[in-house]
């Protein structure tokens, strides 16, 4: 409708040179009906707005904000800053005083707010044994020995143990610019003790690292105006990196700096790499050790599996479909209730009744016993294990692959097969030349639509899967309410979800999502 | 197809044995759910059929079971809460579905592929992967463990399936009759109530029924979405399949059950409606 234009006359014959067609209203029907088609478009996109933005907020936007967890990592930057930028110019395995400096303020103020805990929680998805590191740092970092600097401060001269004093040399511009490492720690200092400690820095002593800044200022030749004259020389100044590998000698190690170095940006892939069995380290991309390899194992078992349901529902759904396609409508109908019943019932519902019915002392069992096929003693485990994933998820997936086959197979006209068999042909070359080959696209839509609930299961597989019958989606809860390592279970989650949605959009190709049949 | 006299055996063995297979098929499907039903009046809190029930034994069937359901606070808390958030999830999905589907039906849609496939994708997209985005996001809009934050979480679930019956209907729908009615003077409104709605009023009961399902048997969702004061039915029986299973739970899956046969019936009743109404001989 776009391209049509008026310099055509409605037979097609090119309309004569200079002429243009009005609408009633007078203007030219080009400009009218353009106009209408825009009203209409209009009116189309605002009635389908609501229900779009609705989606697009509850719904879309919920699962985007989700797997950007998948690659933030902004808790190690933002905890570290000044660790961060300083280890960026010191390359040594273990790095010299500045980057300790900076890591013994980061980590003051980190535990002031309490979030060291959380980072070392981070940093031990990456190394074993950094969650304790910084836990046990938490703990030691206000009394690793740098009071020492308060003390010699407050000796040389009382006023510098007056905080009234302190914050009213904070504001003087002039000794700002000549304290930079100063200012910064009293800044740091003043606003956790405002925001974390609910305590007035006018009327509290500042904190050590403030001190060892300002000796570090001085030291380094500084002369503040207005600061009373202190004489540094000859004192006793602790290295700061020696307090903190001696408060916990997991500082000496450069294993942990080198994973500081490796995520230290506000983006990581580490937690796509985790999710394949990878590591990033400072030499690149490595597998991971043989004991901590199993997502790649849990995505084959989840495709195998699905593989494998899939294969059944095909088996069972293709002759109830062809059977159903080929009896007379009424009795058609009422066999689909059957096959509908379950499509209608509660998934809760069908896992309860496998659950039971599996059971070791359940129904099956029970009947096999009685009729001698399975000795009393030797039950067969059909529950909490691969079988009774792949049993009770063929009988809830089975509708979806009965239901798109047979309206596929509805519309294959009988006249065929007959016609193949007048031709010559035997029953099976009629029904595998003729008859299969048209059905091929119910086979493809119910797979793809099966396969694509398969691999995202979760109840069912938690419930009668054990620990051997699980699939990527229970891994993906358990890291989010047991393990809480969100960023490795929004990493599965957007593999699993590419996986799907390249999938659907196969199946859109192939059937058109419009054309999806829900029953009856 | 009946099977005509000059068959041959190897055609006759055919025809039976693939009644065979469908009849095995066909039970499999249907008898985990029926046989859950006689094992709920098990007079005692056994999962399997016990002698006396086999000697159908009057003592040995009992509503001890239904009695739980039906005074158990554990049940019944979860059993109205589902029923309080189904029908309101159900409303917002139709609601916003009809409207939409209306919209997309129309021949000058711009950028209609794209937007019913995103309208569509809450039922694709794994529901645990939904479920973990919207705890997060709904935590931090302040909807996480609330009625609502259900509720619109259902909803979004529900909205697939309004949108494929309806538009389903409306494939069906002749458009000359929205002109005849704009040429008769009525409104664009007026024409939506008096003649679209009642012609496609089967596709939104159909969709409003699974949209009701559909929430009436999330799981997931709700376990991550809701507070313990959110605990819907599914959620119980989870709960209870997973920690110490209980033999009342059969009769919450009778009792839903007996549900979900009455939605098929009402569907079909509709589906038989809705042919009549297009003129087609009923089946």
């Amino acid at each position: 409708m776009a391209d049509m234009t008026v310099d055509r006359l409605p037979d097609g014959r090119a309309a004569p040179e200079g002429t243009t067609m009005l609408a009633a209203d007078g203007t030219p029907l080009r400009v009218s009906l353009q106009r209408s088609l825009r009203r209409q478009k209009r009116r189309a996109f605002l009635l389908v707005a609501p229900l779009l933005a609705f989606i697009l907020v509850f719904f879309a936007l919920p699962i985007a904000d989700m797997l950007f967890r998948s690659v933030d990592n902004h808790i190690v930057p933002e905890t570290l800053p000044r660790t961060v930028e300083a280890l960026a110019e010191d390359p040594d395995p273990v790095p010299g005083e500045p980057v300790f400096v900076a890591l013994y303020e980061d980590l003051v103020v980190a535990e002031a707010y309490k979030r060291h805990t959380q980072l070392g929680t981070r940093l031990n998805y990456e190394m074993g044994g950094a969650s304790s590191l910084l836990r046990g740092t938490g703990r030691a970092i206000g009394r690793i020995g740098t009071d020492v600097y308060a003390d010699q401060f407050v000796a040389a001269d009382p006023a510098f143990a007056d905080p009234a004093r302190w914050a009213a040399w904070m504001v003087d511009p002039a000794i700002r610019a000549a304290l930079p490492e100063t200012t910064d720690a009293y800044d740091a200092w003043a606003r956790f003790t405002i925001e974390a400690d609910n305590d007035d820095p006018a009327e509290e002593q500042p904190g050590d690292m403030v001190y060892a800044a300002l000796w570090r200022d001085l030291a380094a030749g500084a002369q503040p105006p207005g600061l009373p004259a202190v004489d540094v020389s000859g004192w006793e100044t602790p290295s700061i990196r020696e307090l903190m590998i001696e408060a916990e000698s997991g500082w000496g190690d450069p294993g942990i700096w080198s994973t500081l170095r490796t995520f230290s940006a506000p983006y990581t892939a580490g937690y796509y790499l985790a999710a394949l069995d990878l590591r990033l380290s400072e030499d690149g991309i490595a597998p991971r050790p043989a004991s901590e390899r199993i997502y790649n194992a849990l995505f084959l078992r989840t495709f195998v599996m699905s593989l494998l349901i899939t294969g059944l529902c095909i088996l069972l759904g293709y002759p109830v479909a062809f059977l159903l396609s080929t009896l007379p409508a009424r009795t058609a109908n009422l066999l689909m209730i059957l096959v509908l019943l379950p499509f209608w019932t509660s998934l809760l519902v069908r896992t309860s009744a496998w659950k039971v019915l599996l059971q070791q002392q359940g129904v099956i069992n029970d009947i096999l016993v009685w009729a001698g096929l399975v000795a009393d003693n030797a039950r067969l485990v059909m529950i909490n294990n691969q079988t009774g994933t792949i049993i009770a998820m063929t009988h809830i997936l089975l509708p979806f692959m009965i239901l798109p086959m047979y309206s596929v197979m509805k519309g294959i006209p009988p006249a065929y097969m007959r016609a193949a068999r007048s031709l010559g042909a035997n029953d099976w070359t009629a029904f595998w030349r003729v008859y299969f080959p048209q059905s091929i696209p119910g086979i493809g839509a119910g797979s793809i639509l099966v396969f694509i609930l398969a691999i995202g299961y979760y109840i069912t597989p938690e419930l009668v899967g054990g620990t051997r019958g699980v699939f990527i989606s229970n891994r993906i809860a358990y890291h989010i309410s047991s393990s809480l390592n969100w960023g490795l279970a929004a990493a599965l989650g957007t593999i699993l979800l590419v996986a799907v949605l390249i999938l659907y959009w196969i199946y859109d190709r192939l059937v058109g999502i419009d054309n999806v049949k829900l029953g009856g | 197809m009946a099977l005509p006299r000059y068959a041959t055996p190897a055609q006759r063995a055919w025809h039976y044995g693939l009644r065979v297979i469908v009849g095995l098929v066909l039970f499999y499907l249907v008898a985990p759910i029926i046989v859950i039903i006689p094992l709920s009046f098990n007079a005692r809190d056994f999962f399997t059929f016990t002698p006396e029930m086999l000697a159908l034994d009057p003592a040995g069937y009992s509503l001890k079971h239904y009695r739980d359901f039906f005074t158990n606070i554990d049940w019944q808390l979860p059993l109205w809460n589902s029923l309080k958030i189904a029908p309101m999830a159900t409303l917002i999905a139709v609601t916003l579905g009809t409207l939409a589907a209306v919209g997309l039906s129309q021949a000058h849609m711009p950028w209609k592929r794209a937007i019913m496939a995103i309208l569509i994708s809450p039922m694709i997209v794994p529901l645990i992967i939904s479920a973990a985005g919207m705890y997060f996001f709904y935590s931090r809009i302040g909807l996480q463990g609330t009625y609502w934050g259900v509720v619109l979480a259902h909803a979004a679930l529900g909205v697939p399936f309004v949108i494929i019956t309806v538009t389903a209907t409306l494939v069906g729908f002749d458009r000359s009759l929205t002109r005849a009615a704009a040429s008769l003077g009525a409104g664009p409104v007026r024409t939506f109530l008096k003649v679209q709605m009642p012609l496609i009023m089967p596709g939104v009961v159909a969709g409003g029924l699974f949209a009701f399902i559909t929430s009436f048997d999330e799981v997931v969702v709700v376990m991550f979405m809701g507070a313990a004061g959110q605990k819907t039915l599914p959620w119980q029986m989870f709960t209870g399949l997973r920690e110490q299973i209980s033999p009342t739970i059969l009769a919450a899956a009778t009792v839903l059950v007996t549900v979900s046969i009455l939605l098929l019936i009402a569907l079909e009743l509709l589906r038989r409606r809705n042919e009549r109404l297009r003129g087609l001989s009923p089946s």
